[in-house]
Formats: structure tokens, C-alpha cells, sequence
């Protein structure tokens, strides 16, 4: 593999969850909930195993924070999942070209 | 009838992005994140912030002899004295090429990175081959990006952490005496300032 060759987007972002995901952490970080070296420690930990920089590298970027939420008691595994349900259900609810809202998972 | 609310055009959400809603709403819930300050951290990193910052820090050690002092005795200061400061940026070190000395900045454990001046890491930074082989073998990750250093320059790898950053200086190109720093700063690439290229030689 040459190095070089990886295809460089303009965004450091390829999709809009991996922008909000990190945003989520920062922001996280910064109203004093988790500190960075302890961010830096668990988000290691994921990347072991990952195979690119690029998707494999935000789907560990989840999983850390998905784990400081645990680790907090902010958070739970089928928790996050079953609200993650509620959000497809929001969507296929949703008429094409509008605005995803949670409340329409209801309807 | 399968479902009451079918339509043709049905929204299918990515498995990753119906997670990180869920998250998101969570934590909004809870009061612990603001969504206008998440949208703002994405607005800063996706567009605002980014290595034209660092390029400017380049060129104005390139142009200062006593900036250049300055940054290389205390960078986080130097560079936040050109108003690029904050996150990750709290704790930088400068480390700069010479005739004999290359540096190369890689972070092994994960992807830090000096975010105030180079913006959010690359995709190949943040790659697991880049991670592992930059400390093992950094001349061949050097020539994979067609940098081939004479053997009497030494390289030298800095490991970031969570605690520091590196901005590399890399040395002024020969024929860009009397420049100003805006022209100065177009020849360095976000790869010089990682370590993965040299500034571009004037044609």
C-alpha cells in the first residue's frame, strides 16, 4: 500500500454522523465531563483492529465515546439502541426531502 | 396494508448515523451537550480552521529571526500570539529541519494532532499503517510519499499525545529571498508541516 495514494476529501468529514460524533466529544470534553488524556486512552484502545482512517476509524470514534457514556452512567448500550430504532422509525415516517424529527417516529 | 406511512422515496437512516442521533438526543435530554455548540464545532472544523494557519506560523519563522526563537522556546505561546490557540493546540512543540535533521510527526496510540494550526488529521495520519510503520521504518514511508532524503540526514519521529503536539518548521526554500509571507506560506503544504514533504522549491 503506498501511503500517498489514500484519496484525500476536501471535508475531514465523509459523512455527516462522523461530523457530529466528533463534535459530540468535543463538546463533551469541553463542559469538563471526560478529559482528554482519558478520551485518548479508551479511543486508542478501539482504533487497535481498525483497517483505515477513514470509516473503520469513526466507527471506533463512536464506539469510545458510546463507552465514556457508559463508563459515566450517561448512557447505555440498549438504551442508545433502542433509541437508534426510534430514530429509523422517525425516518421512514419522515416524507422524503423533510426534516427527520423524533416525534415522527410516533405517528 | 404492511405499514400505514409508505412512501416510494422511503427514508433509509445509515446504521452509524440512527447511533449517533440516538446518542445525540441523550445527551441534549440530559442538558450535557448544547446542539448549537455541537453545530459550531462542526462549522469550525469542517470549514473554519485548517493548515493555512500553520503555513502562516511557517512563514513568519521563515521572515522573523526572533518569532523563529520565539517559537522554538515556547511554540504554545509563539502561536497563539498569531491568535490560533485552543483545543489541542494547549501544549505545541516546534521542531524544525535542518541541513542534517528531518522530523516526522506521527501519534502511534490514536490521532493527535495540533488542531488550532493543521485543522482535523488527514485520512492516511489517522490510518493504521501510517500509525505503526512511521516510528518502525520512517524513511520508507518517506519515499512512499516521494521524499527521498540523503542518508547523512537524520530523521528524527515525534510521537504526539494527548499532552503534546508537533508542528514541523521545515527549512526556507533556496530563491525565496525578500517574499512576503503570504507567498511564503502558499509554498507549505500541510504535508510539510506533518513531515511528509518538504516546502515547495520555487519554479
Amino acid at each position: 500500500m503506498n501511503l500517498s495514494d489514500v484519496p484525500q476529501p476536501d471535508s475531514p468529514f465523509a459523512e455527516p454522523w462522523q461530523a457530529r460524533v466528533f463534535a459530540l466529544t468535543v463538546a463533551m470534553n469541553e463542559a469538563g465531563h471526560f478529559a482528554w488524556t482519558d478520551w485518548a486512552a479508551v479511543f486508542g484502545r478501539h482504533l487497535q483492529g481498525t483497517r483505515d482512517g477513514a470509516g473503520d476509524y469513526w466507527r471506533a470514534w463512536a464506539a469510545a465515546l458510546e463507552e465514556m457514556l457508559t463508563q459515566a452512567g450517561i448512557a447505555d448500550d440498549a438504551g442508545v439502541a433502542a433509541l437508534a430504532e426510534r430514530w429509523q422509525a422517525a425516518a421512514h415516517a419522515t416524507p422524503h426531502g423533510q426534516p427527520i424529527n423524533l416525534e415522527n417516529a410516533d405517528r | 396494508m404492511p405499514h400505514d406511512h409508505h412512501h416510494d422515496h422511503d427514508n433509509h437512516l445509515d446504521p452509524m448515523e440512527a447511533r449517533t442521533r440516538a446518542l445525540e438526543t441523550i445527551l441534549t435530554r440530559k442538558g450535557l451537550v448544547d446542539p448549537a455548540a455541537v453545530d459550531a464545532i462542526i462549522e469550525t472544523y469542517a470549514e473554519k480552521v485548517g493548515p493555512r494557519n500553520g503555513a502562516q506560523v511557517v512563514a513568519r519563522a521563515w521572515d522573523d529571526p526572533a518569532f523563529a526563537d520565539w517559537l522554538a522556546r515556547d511554540a504554545t505561546a509563539a502561536i497563539a500570539s498569531m491568535g490560533f490557540s485552543g483545543r489541542q493546540g494547549e501544549h505545541m512543540q516546534a521542531v524544525f529541519n535542518t541541513e542534517s535533521l528531518h522530523n516526522l510527526v506521527v501519534c502511534t496510540l490514536c490521532s493527535c494532532y495540533p488542531w488550532p494550526v493543521l485543522g482535523l488529521p488527514p485520512v492516511w495520519y489517522k490510518s493504521p499503517a501510517y500509525r505503526a510503520r512511521a516510528v518502525l521504518e520512517p524513511r520508507a514511508v518517506l519515499r512512499e510519499f516521494g521524499l527521498h532524503l540523503p542518508e547523512e540526514v537524520a530523521v528524527r519521529v515525534w510521537d504526539s499525545t494527548a499532552e503534546m503536539r508537533y508542528l514541523v518548521i521545515p527549512q526556507r526554500p533556496a530563491g525565496t529571498e525578500g517574499w512576503s509571507r503570504d507567498a511564503l506560506a502558499d509554498l507549505v503544504s500541510r504535508e510539510a508541516m506533518i513531515g511528509t514533504a518538504l516546502a515547495r522549491v520555487p519554479s
